[in-house]
C-alpha cells in the first residue's frame, strides 16, 4: 500500500485556511448574532476538523475501511449527543404536578 | 512416554523461565496467563467483599460493620468485580490466548501493545487497591454525582484514576482484536469460517473502542468538579447531575455487553463441541453479536427512569431496550436448536454451558421487567435489580468463564483437570448461585432496597437463604482453585485435541509452541465441520 503525500503547497494552503478560520472564530465572537453565534462557531470548528482530518491525517487518500472507522466514531458521538438531548430537550414538556 | 515428550518439546511455557521472560514477554499466550493470574486475584478480593456483605445481612440489625464500612464494602465489591474482573475476564485471558490461534495467526497484531495493556491493568488495579488500603471509597461503583464530586470524603479520585487507567487497557485489547481479525486471518479463513468466539470478541472490541473513552472523559469531568469546583454535574455550581448518569451509562450499559458477549462466544464453542454439531444458524449467531454491540449503545437511558430523566426520553429508551433482547434470544434459541439431535456429552465445560443458557435466560428476561417503565418504578434500587444483573454477570459471564477455563485448560497447560471434582464444583456453583440470588428477586419485589445493611425482620429468612447460598457458591469457587493448581503437576497429560473439537487451536500440540503454528494453516473447511477432524476422542 503506497502512501499518498500531498505537496508542500497543499499543506501550506490548509495551514493558512486553518489560521484564517481561527481568526474568523475570534472576530465572530465580537459580533452579537444571538443564538446564531453558536451555529457559526460550530460550523467553523467542523470545517477546521474536516481540513485536519482530510489533509493532515490523510483520510482523503485512506482506504474505505479507515473511512468507515472514522464515520463510525462520528456516528457514535452523534448517538451520545442525540439520545442525551431527547432527555434535555423534552424535560420541560410535562409540567410539575401541583405547580 | 507422553510425559517425556511433554518435557522435551519446547512450548510457550518452558521457553524461558526467568521472571524477565514473563514480565517482558510479547507472546499473547504468556500475556493471557499473566492476565489470568491477575484477574483471579481480583476475583478473590471482590469475593471477600461479597462475603462480608452477605455476612452482615444475616441479621436485620446493622451489627457486623458500620453503615460507612458497609457502603465501602459494596462499592469496592462492585468496582473490583466490574472493572478488574468482569471487563477483562474472557477477552483478556481466553481471547488473548485463543483468538490469534483460532484464525491461524502467530500472535496478535500488536504484541507490545498487548503487553502494555496488561501493565495498564496492573497500574489501574494498583490505584484501586491503594484507595482501599488508604480507607476505601463509598460512592457505589456508579460514582453518582453530586455525592461523588461534592460530599463523599473517601478516596474517589484514586479509585476513579484506577478505573481511568484500566479503561485504556480495555481499549487496547479491543483495538488489538479488531486489527488482528481484519489483518491476520490465515489463508482461506474468511469471515464466515471464523469460529463464533472470534466474532463475539470482535464485536466486543468494537464496544471497547467506541465506549470506553466516554467513561474516561466522564471520570476526568468528575475529577475537574471535585478538585477545581467546575460546575458540570453539581446543580449548586450550575451543573446537571443527570448529565453524569447519561455519560456514565453510555459506557456502562454497553460494558455489560463487553462482559457477556465474549462469554456468549465461549458458549457457542462449548455447545458445538459437546453436541458434535455445527452451531445452528451460524450467520445469525455471528450477526447477533454485532447487533448486540450496536443496539447496546442505544438503551442506556433505562438506568435513568426514576432519576429525573424526561418521561419522553424514558419512552424511547424503554422501546429500544426491548430490541436488544432480540439478538440475545436468537443466540439462546440457536444454541438450543444446536442441541437437537446432537451427540451430547456431559463433560464439565458443557455443564457450565447448560448453566449459562438457563441462568442467562432468567437474567435476560428479568431485564425486560426492568426495561418496562411501570415495573421499573416499583423495583428500581431494590434487590430485584441486584438479582437481575447478577444472573447476567455471574450466572452468565462467570459460568461461561469457568466453562471456558475448563474447556481450554488442557490446551493452555497440557494437563487435564480432574473431571469428578470439576463436575462437583460445577454443581456447587449452580446450586449455590441460585440459592444466593433467586431469593433476592423476591426480596426486591417485596421492597428490600439495595445498599442498606439494616432491614425489617420479615426479610430475614430470604436474606439468610441468600447468605447460605453464597457459602455454597464460595465452596464452588474455591474447589477449582485447588484442583486446577493440583492438575498443573499431577493432572493426566492431555493430547492435542482431547475433546475432538474443530478449532485451529486444537490443531497445535498442548501446550502450544511459542509461535503457535510451524506452518500457517490453510483453511478449507467451514467452522465446526466435524467431518474434517480426526476422531480419536475419549468422551468423558
Amino acid at each position: 500500500m503506497t502512501e499518498h503525500i500531498d505537496s508542500v503547497k497543499t499543506y501550506a494552503l490548509v495551514l493558512i485556511a486553518l489560521l484564517g478560520l481561527t481568526v474568523a472564530t475570534t472576530l465572530v465572537a465580537f459580533v452579537d448574532l444571538g443564538n446564531f453565534s453558536v451555529v457559526v462557531a460550530l460550523a467553523i470548528a467542523v470545517t477546521k476538523m474536516l481540513l485536519v482530518a482530510l489533509f493532515f491525517m490523510h483520510v482523503r487518500y485512506s482506504t474505505r475501511l479507515t473511512k468507515l472507522v472514522i464515520f463510525g466514531g462520528l456516528m457514535w458521538l452523534a448517538i451520545l449527543l442525540l439520545l442525551t438531548l431527547t432527555d434535555f430537550l423534552t424535560r420541560g414538556w410535562m409540567g410539575v404536578p401541583g405547580k | 512416554m507422553t510425559t517425556a515428550v511433554l518435557q522435551e518439546r519446547t512450548h510457550y511455557l518452558n521457553n524461558g523461565y526467568g521472571l524477565k521472560s514473563w514480565l517482558l514477554t510479547k507472546d499473547h499466550k504468556r500475556i493471557a496467563v499473566l492476565y489470568f493470574i491477575t484477574i483471579s486475584i481480583f476475583f478473590a478480593l471482590g469475593g471477600v467483599f461479597a462475603s462480608l456483605i452477605r455476612l452482615e445481612l444475616v441479621t436485620p440489625a446493622g451489627d457486623l460493620v458500620s453503615s460507612e464500612t458497609y457502603n465501602k464494602l459494596f462499592t469496592m465489591h462492585g468496582v473490583i468485580m466490574v472493572f478488574f474482573f468482569l471487563i477483562p475476564s474472557v477477552p483478556a485471558t481466553m481471547g488473548n490466548f485463543f483468538l490469534p490461534m483460532m484464525i491461524g495467526a502467530r500472535d496478535l497484531a500488536f504484541p507490545k501493545i498487548n503487553l502494555l495493556s496488561w501493565y495498564l491493568l496492573i497500574a489501574g488495579g494498583g490505584f484501586a487497591i491503594f484507595a482501599m488500603m488508604a480507607g476505601g471509597v463509598d460512592t457505589g461503583w456508579t460514582f453518582y454525582t453530586p455525592y461523588s464530586t461534592t460530599y463523599s470524603n473517601t478516596y474517589v479520585i484514586a479509585t476513579a484514576l484506577g478505573i481511568f487507567i484500566a479503561g485504556f487497557s480495555s481499549i487496547l485489547t479491543g483495538l488489538n482484536f479488531i486489527v488482528t481479525v481484519h489483518r491476520m486471518r490465515a489463508p482461506g479463513m474468511t469471515w464466515f469460517k471464523m469460529p463464533l468466539f472470534v466474532w463475539a470478541n470482535y464485536a466486543t472490541g468494537v464496544i471497547q473502542v467506541l465506549g470506553t473513552p466516554v467513561i474516561a472523559v466522564t471520570l476526568v469531568l468528575v475529577f475537574c468538579e471535585r478538585v477545581f469546583h467546575i460546575g458540570i454535574f453539581d446543580p449548586a455550581l450550575g451543573g446537571d447531575p443527570v448529565l453524569f448518569q447519561h455519560l456514565f451509562w453510555f459506557y456502562s450499559h454497553p460494558a455489560v455487553y463487553i462482559m457477556v458477549l465474549p462469554a456468549m462466544g465461549v458458549i457457542s464453542e462449548l455447545v458445538s463441541t459437546f453436541s458434535r454439531k455445527p452451531i445452528f444458524g451460524y450467520p445469525f449467531v455471528a450477526f447477533s453479536s454485532v447487533a448486540i454491540a450496536v443496539i447496546g449503545f442505544l438503551v442506556w437511558g433505562h438506568h435513568l427512569f426514576v432519576s429525573g430523566q424526561s418521561l419522553y426520553a424514558g419512552l424511547v429508551f424503554s422501546f429500544l431496550s426491548y430490541f436488544v433482547a432480540i439478538p440475545s434470544a436468537i443466540k439462546v434459541f440457536n444454541w438450543t436448536a444446536t442441541l437437537y439431535k446432537g451427540s451430547i456429552s456431559y463433560a464439565t465445560p458443557m455443564l457450565y454451558a447448560f448453566g449459562f443458557i438457563g441462568l442467562f435466560t432468567i437474567g435476560g428476561l428479568t431485564g425486560l421487567f426492568v426495561a418496562a417503565l411501570g415495573i421499573d418504578v416499583h423495583v428500581t434500587d431494590t434487590y430485584f435489580v441486584i438479582a437481575h444483573f447478577h444472573y447476567v454477570m455471574v450466572g452468565g459471564t462467570v459460568m461461561a468463564y469457568l466453562g471456558g477455563v475448563h474447556y481450554w485448560w488442557p490446551k493452555m497447560t497440557g494437563r487435564m483437570y480432574p473431571e469428578g471434582w470439576a463436575k462437583l464444583s460445577a454443581l456447587f456453583i449452580f446450586v449455590g448461585f441460585n440459592l444466593t440470588f433467586f431469593p433476592q428477586f423476591i426480596l426486591g419485589y417485596l421492597g428490600m432496597p439495595r445498599r442498606y445493611h439494616a432491614y425489617p425482620p420479615e426479610f430475614q429468612v430470604l436474606h439468610v437463604a441468600s447468605t447460605a447460598g453464597a457459602t455454597v457458591l464460595a465452596v464452588g469457587y474455591i474447589l477449582p482453585a485447588i484442583y486446577l493448581a493440583w492438575s498443573l503437576r499431577y493432572g493426566p497429560v492431555a493430547g492435542s485435541n482431547p475433546w475432538g473439537a474443530t478449532g485451529l487451536e486444537w490443531a497445535t500440540p498442548s501446550p502450544p509452541p511459542t509461535h503457535n503454528f510451524d506452518r500457517i494453516p490453510v483453511v478449507t473447511h467451514e467452522a465446526y465441520d466435524y467431518t474434517a477432524v480426526p476422531q480419536e476422542v475419549e468422551v468423558v
